[in-house]
Parts: C-alpha cells; structure tokens; sequence
C-alpha cells in the first residue's frame, strides 16, 4: 500500500430490480474503508460480500476482464456512463476518482432496446445481432497468407484500428438522449468498410446493420455528441458520418441482384 | 446498377435524417436570402417594395412556394416521427443528470421545441405580412404594393417586436445546431472539417438572425419617428 493510499467512506445508492419483469427502486448501502487504490468493482465486491455475509441479494453487475477490453462492464455513476473519469471503463475506473463522503448514484444502461435482467446489468444482446446482421468479413480458408501481403496505407491502417478499439459496451447507447446504437454501429461500418478485408460485403454492411439497429428499436442520432464523450475508447462522431455515406451509396446504388438461374 | 432509393430508405432513421437535413438546408438557403433581400430596407422604401414585386411578379415564385412549403411539412412530419423513434427508445431517464459534454447542449437538446414555435412564427408571419393590408405605391411608374408602410406599422407595437425578437433568436439556435448537423447527417463531416463546420454553423446563424433582428429594432427606434 502506497503512501497516498487512503481509506473513504462512501454512500451508495444503488437501482435494485431483482428481475425484467420487476419495478425496481433505488438502495441505500455503506461502502466503508474503501482503498482508494481498488477499482470501482473491486469496492462493490467488498459492498458484495458484506451483503453476502449478512444473508442478502448481491448486487448485480457485468464485468469480465477488468482490465477495459473485454466491453462486459458498465453502468451509470451519477447519470455518467463509466462514471467521471474520461476514456475509462468503470472496471478501469479506480475509487482515488472520489473524495470522503461522496454518495454516489448506480443506475444500469437505460434503454429500450436493453432490457435490465438484474440490478445494474441490462441486456446487450441487440448489439450482437446488429453484428451478426453484417460486422463481418468474408474469410477463406486454407493455407495462411502472409500477413504483410495486403498492402493498406497506413491512413487507414490507423483510422481503422481507431474505430475497432469499440468494445461493445453500450455506453454510448446508455448516454444518448434518444438511446441511439449509431457510434456503435458506425465504428463497425467505418473500420471494415476502411479496410481492404471488408470490401467484399461493403455494399451490404451499412444497410443491414442499419435495418437491424433500427429494428431493435434504437433511436435516431442528433449529433449531440453525448455518445463519444462517455465513450470509454474515444470513438469520434465521424465514424457517423462515415456511416452515413456507405448507408447511402448502398441504398441509392444497389446493384441489381444477378440471375444466376439454377433451372435447366 | 440502377438508380432508385429502394424500399426501406424511408423508413430507416438514417434516411430520414437524409431527407430532414435536405429540407433543413432548403429552408436555411431560403432564411438567408430572405434576410439579404430584406436588407433592401436600409437603402430605401422604395428599393425594398421593388425586390419584393420583382420576386411576385412571375410565375416562379408558384415553384419556389411549393417548394418551400414541400419542404417544410416534410421536415415537421420526418421531426415528428423521429422523436417519437427517439422518446420509445429511451422511456425512462436517469435519477441524475450528467455534467460536461456528456449532456446535449441545451441547442440540441430542444430542437422540437424550437422548431415548434419557428413553425407558429413563419404561419403568423405570412398572416401578418404576405396575408396583410394591401397598401399601394408607385415607383417609377410602376404600381406595386408598399409593403414598407405595412412593416413600418407593424414594427412600431412593441409587442411584435418582441415576438420577433424571440422568434429570431430562437430560429437563430435552431441553426446552430441544424447547419452544421446537416454535414454530419450527409455524411460530409470528417475529423479535418469538424471543427470548420461548426464554426461555419454558428457564424451562418448569426448573421441570419442578427441581420433579421437588425430589421425590427431599426423600424421600432428609428425610422418610426420619421
């Protein structure tokens, strides 16, 4: 433990919905001595225990890697998604964040297209299926290619990998005004249709994503820009734009399905 | 390849924004030469009727109208079913807000609101002036309607120059936020022209609804005591 190393007492009001179906409300509970070295899970484990060992419901939440790559975790604190600190998963976020005293508000991701399954977590299984509707690329198999044998400037190399460093995690979604998925989805579009491996569906991609994005009830984007600031990876608006314009050309100039018969 | 918008371009939320952002841009063309051409006044009464029978006297105005109000009931109707998309996709808020650029900006966030009122202001608008006392005057032999006088009239009832105001300066915000919004929604806006697009967004509201206020004020404190 580190000189600076110092322990707080925190008051937090947590959402408690023990199922979909159930209302839900807000619970007061005691976070005591907390290290301010620990991460923000780490101290809800300790509420956790403390809740486990007195008989009562933990507190649920997602997480996975705990080191900000995985996209499991996420929720709001004080109506911030990941909470205050910037380009910070909440698992990344770490309790140094917060001063002596500070009652802090949990809230899970709310949107209609997430419905909450316990607690802090919501379901963001409608994010797969905008994936599964077109984040993908075509990849034969067979003998491995070199790897340095698709040449790509280094331009796009580099505003690709920006847009693939999204994780998932509904932050964006969870601080739009309108619950829009269009950051999510546009950094799917942009960092494929960037790439030379995503050309083969690129005619495609934009307008399926979009279709099911808009099927599974997400909202529309007003540029607030709400989205990439509680981005925890800086996803930029531009990627929306981006989207924007492969959602167009693929609309206004589709190509005319071929025949390719099959019949004697 | 054929050129058509297929089915499903309408319905989408981003081909809507398409459409909402085209009708936008239609009607912030318009504002600003409305503005311009108003600016007639500052030289003369005369100068200003003629601009306005020059604009009326052909048949092209009937197109420009239709045009205008075209794309104004399909930006009100696309606004309209945009945000009941946007209010079904977040039914519930949070216990507390954010702070910082995480929160819209209150010109984002109240776009309904103010384009609301803008759409009440144009219809008063019309009623007041393109619908109003027709007066007459001659400039260069030519009989025309003197709708200087009308203006002058209207603009000396402090009542209306305040709604004015309001209306300007709201229809001002509106644009801020709409003109730039229109190259993100195009899919113009990239990391280079982010920053000059929003500039560009601002300095074009201003100017429209600095120019347009400039109007009232000047009739109200002084070309009424004339």
């Amino acid at each position: 433990m580190s000189e600076l190393t110092k322990k707080i007492n925190l008051i937090l009001k947590v959402w408690r919905q023990k199922g979909p179906k159930d209302v839900g409300s807000f619970k007061e509970y005691e976070a005591k001595g907390v290290s301010t070295d620990a991460s923000f899970l780490e101290m809800l484990d300790a509420v956790n225990e403390e809740l486990i060992s007195k008989g009562d419901d933990p507190i649920a939440f997602d997480h996975d890697c705990r080191e900000g790559i995985c996209g499991s975790c996420g929720f709001m604190i004080d109506g911030e998604a990941h909470g205050p600190q910037k380009s910070t998963t909440v698992c990344q976020l770490h309790m140094r964040a917060f001063k002596e005293g500070d009652v802090l508000t949990l809230e899970p991701w709310r949107a209609s297209a997430f419905p909450i399954i316990k607690d802090l977590m919501a379901d963001r299984s409608a994010m797969d299926r905008i994936i599964m509707a077109g984040g993908y690329i075509s990849a034969n198999t067979g003998g491995a290619r070199d790897a340095n044998s698709i040449l790509i400037s280094k331009n796009d190399a580099d505003q690709a990998f920006n847009a693939a460093t999204c994780i998932g995690c509904g932050a964006c979604v969870a601080s739009c005004k309108n619950a829009a998925a269009m950051l999510f989805t546009a950094a799917k579009v942009s960092h494929l249709a960037l790439l030379p491996q995503g050309q083969i569906e690129r005619k495609t991609r934009a307008e399926r994503m979009v279709a099911q994005m808009d099927a599974e009830g997400f909202g529309a984007c007003t540029s607030t820009g709400s989205c990439s600031a509680s981005c925890p990876k800086d996803i930029s608006l531009v990627n929306i734009a981006q989207m924007n314009r492969e959602f167009l050309k693929a609309k206004v100039f589709k190509e005319d399905q071929v025949d390719v018969g099959g019949g004697f | 390849m054929s050129l058509s918008l297929p089915h499903g371009f309408l319905t989408s939320t981003i081909g809507k924004k398409y459409l909402m952002g085209l009708a936008g841009a239609v009607w912030a063309g318009f504002v600003l030469s409305h503005m311009a051409g108003n600016l007639l006044m500052f030289i003369s009464a005369d100068a200003y009727n003629s601009y306005g029978h020059a604009l009326t006297s052909g048949n092209i105005i009937y197109a420009i109208e239709l045009i205008l109000v075209g794309t104004l009931i399909s930006h009100v109707f696309l606004a309209i079913s945009l945000t009941r998309q946007n209010r079904a996709a977040r039914t519930s808020g949070y216990a507390v807000s954010p702070r910082g650029e995480k929160v819209a900006r209150f010109g984002s966030k109240t776009m309904g609101v103010q384009g609301s009122i803008v759409l009440v202001f144009i219809i008063s608008h019309l009623i007041t002036f393109k619908y109003g006392t027709y007066y007459e005057t001659t400039v260069n032999g030519v009989v025309m309607r003197d709708l200087y006088r009308l203006m002058v009239e209207v603009f000396q009832q402090p009542g209306y120059v305040f709604w004015y105001l309001v209306c300007l300066v709201l229809l001002g915000v509106h644009l801020s936020h709409g003109v730039g919004s229109v190259f993100q929604s195009f899919g113009l806006m990239n990391g280079r022209y982010q920053p000059i697009f929003r500039k560009l967004s601002l300095a074009y509201a201003v100017i429209v609804a600095l120019g347009f206020i400039a109007q009232p004020i000047y009739i109200y404190f002084v070309a009424s005591l004339g």
